[in-house]
């Protein structure tokens, strides 16, 4: 449905996107993922052809949205990080106007009165968009999008600024809009994406920087799993920790196990790494069972979403800023006290 | 095209500046009319159309003034630059709806030749001339301010661009009467808008000066479409 290839965009010397690839199947939920200024915004743009890139192809339903711009555009519904509202129009005025504006050739009054129920406007219907609350607007500007019944949706932080309330109501008509249109939904909020898309991208600094399903991400990122075990030894004694460690040891694809602190008296916990291949989680119940152990607790700590975004967006920028910026420090012993001074670094290059 | 050429006259409307428009322009022409015309007992209305060169000048911008800057202040462009339709048919649709305002302002000088009607002959030739000059000029002076309007997100700043940019259009007769060098002085004349006008209220028809009028019409609107062609490859 929808299938960018290289994409790349550039204000001047600054690359805002540098060569994004996706596509989006037919009745899918992809999900933009990425801090603030990452490209969002600018490829959404990109997507609907309010701006141009700067290379690279885009194809909406087959059409490049460059070489039939019309024909492209009409196949999207567009919502911006900001409805392009006319404040100075009625609710139903503004909609008349993007429904002549997009040509629709539907049944005016059924088509609007659809619309204005699925995003519940109706009762505002009669109001200038000026005296609407956030949230009306916002949903003012979802029924603009819905207009024509465009095959692919393009929401732009769609519920930013929004009580929770609203929040929670605007996902469940978005996920209600994912069965039957393709949706591209922006977002910096973790749960909001996790809650509604069926794919994620996370996009940082313009790339790329993640792609597939939450768990998918979270198993590229981490290769090793880990997992909490609790078990009750037969002897309620430090000798059971040792053999419970040596025990799952001996499973296939276990890389590591430790023991941890006593939790009840005489019961342990163990963190456990696998490959992140095998699947252990039958062969301890089995060995427990053997051994006649009981299993208190399994638990999975895969990596949460928010977890895999602070390590992709961190990663280079913030981790590496932190390691340049603190000071060097040179330990001194004088007097029999411990004397700390920071080495200049540029000290011995002058000289 | 329709779809915003309707939006943009309800806008108009609804924004009170329709109102302001007429009422000045109706209030300015009939000045002229009770002290050009009434007063000095003729029923040619020539010199009023010749006074109200410099009011249209000054008048337009503010219709023109945001038409597209408001657009881009409001982040309104963004539905229409992303809907589909060309870019021409925005253009022009707001091209046409500032037409349409300023023909029904300039109409107001068929009352008046009832008022003559009462009086004398009305010259109707005459008449005519002069108020298609009038609407040539303005469909000329509507697409700058609206390309003017293109360049800025500050209303206010688009209306006095405009003016002066219209003002130096103005200029161009005293300015090229200066200038030493024929041809210079040649091309400054012929792009006058002022004697180009003026020539009507004396009752010369001039084909060439309509020709200039609509070009510099397409030209201004083509400047246009190229401002918002320009902004999404920036």
């Amino acid at each position: 449905m929808i299938e960018v290839t290289n994409l790349v965009k550039n204000y001047g010397d600054k690359k805002a996107v540098k060569g994004i690839s996706f596509t989006v199947e037919k009745g899918e939920i992809l999900g933009f993922l990425g801090p603030n200024g990452a490209g969002k915004s600018t490829t959404m743009n990109m997507l609907t052809g309010y701006i141009s890139s700067t290379s690279g192809h885009i194809k909406i339903n087959g059409v490049d949205i460059l070489e039939d711009p019309i024909k492209a555009k009409s196949n999207i519904g567009y919502l911006p990080e900001i409805p392009p509202l006319y404040v100075d129009m009625t609710v139903d005025g503004y909609l008349n106007f993007m429904f002549d504006l997009k040509k629709c050739k539907l049944s005016r009054k059924k088509h609007l009165e659809e619309i204005c129920s699925l995003c519940k406007i109706s009762q505002v219907k009669g109001r200038l968009i000026r005296n609407l609350s956030k949230g009306y607007k916002q949903r003012v500007g979802l029924a603009q999008a819905l207009i024509n019944n465009p095959p692919v949706l393009i929401l732009d932080e769609p519920t930013v600024g929004l009580d929770p309330n609203q929040i929670i109501e605007i996902r469940t008509l978005i996920k209600k809009l994912g069965k039957n249109h393709t949706v591209i939904l922006s977002s910096h909020i973790l749960p909001e994406i996790q809650a509604v898309c069926d794919r994620i991208i996370i996009i940082n600094k313009g790339v790329v920087a993640a792609h597939g399903t939450a768990d998918e991400i979270a198993r590229n990122i981490t290769n090793q799993h880990k997992m909490t075990l609790r078990i009750e030894g037969s002897t309620h004694t430090k000798d059971d920790k040792q053999v419970i460690v040596d025990a799952i040891k001996s499973i296939d694809g276990v890389k590591y196990v430790r023991a941890d602190m006593e939790r009840e008296k005489g019961i342990y916990d163990y963190d456990v790494e696998t490959d992140g291949q095998t699947d252990i989680r039958r062969a301890i119940n089995n060995i427990c069972k053997e051994k006649g152990w009981n299993i208190l607790m399994m638990q999975l700590s895969d990596l949460t979403l928010e977890d895999i975004f602070l390590k992709i967006t961190m990663d280079d920028s913030f981790v590496n800023n932190a390691e340049k910026k603190s000071p060097k420090i040179e330990l001194d012993v004088k007097d029999g006290e411990l004397i700390a001074s920071e080495i200049e670094e540029n000290k011995g290059g002058e000289k | 095209m329709g779809a915003i050429y309707r939006r943009e006259m309800g806008a108009f409307f609804t924004s009170g500046l329709a109102y302001v428009f007429l009422s000045v322009f109706s209030l300015i022409s009939g000045i002229f009319f009770f002290f050009n015309v009434i007063g000095s007992g003729t029923s040619n209305m020539s010199s009023m159309f010749g006074s109200m060169f410099i009011i249209v000048l000054f008048l337009i911008p503010i219709l023109t003034m945001k038409l597209m800057s408001e657009e881009k202040k409001n982040r309104t462009d963004q539905g229409l630059l992303t809907a589909p339709i060309g870019l021409w048919s925005i253009v022009l649709g707001k091209y046409f709806a500032a037409l349409t305002l300023f023909i029904i302002a300039e109409s107001v000088v068929f009352i008046y030749t009832l008022i003559i009607a009462v009086y004398g002959e009305v010259m109707w030739a005459s008449l005519l001339g002069n108020y298609f000059a009038m609407l040539f000029l303005g469909s000329a002076f509507i697409a700058v301010g609206i390309f003017v309007s293109s360049l800025t997100e500050n209303q206010m700043a688009s209306a006095v661009a405009s003016m002066l940019a219209l003002f130096v259009l103005y200029l161009f007769d005293s300015l090229a009467s200066n200038i030493e060098n024929e041809y210079i002085q040649k091309a400054m004349l012929s792009l006058s808008f002022y004697s180009r006008y003026i020539e009507f209220t004396s009752g010369v028809f001039n084909l060439s000066s309509i020709v200039f009028f609509i070009s510099t019409a397409f030209l201004f609107n083509f400047f246009t479409v190229r401002v918002l062609d320009k902004r999404r490859w920036g």
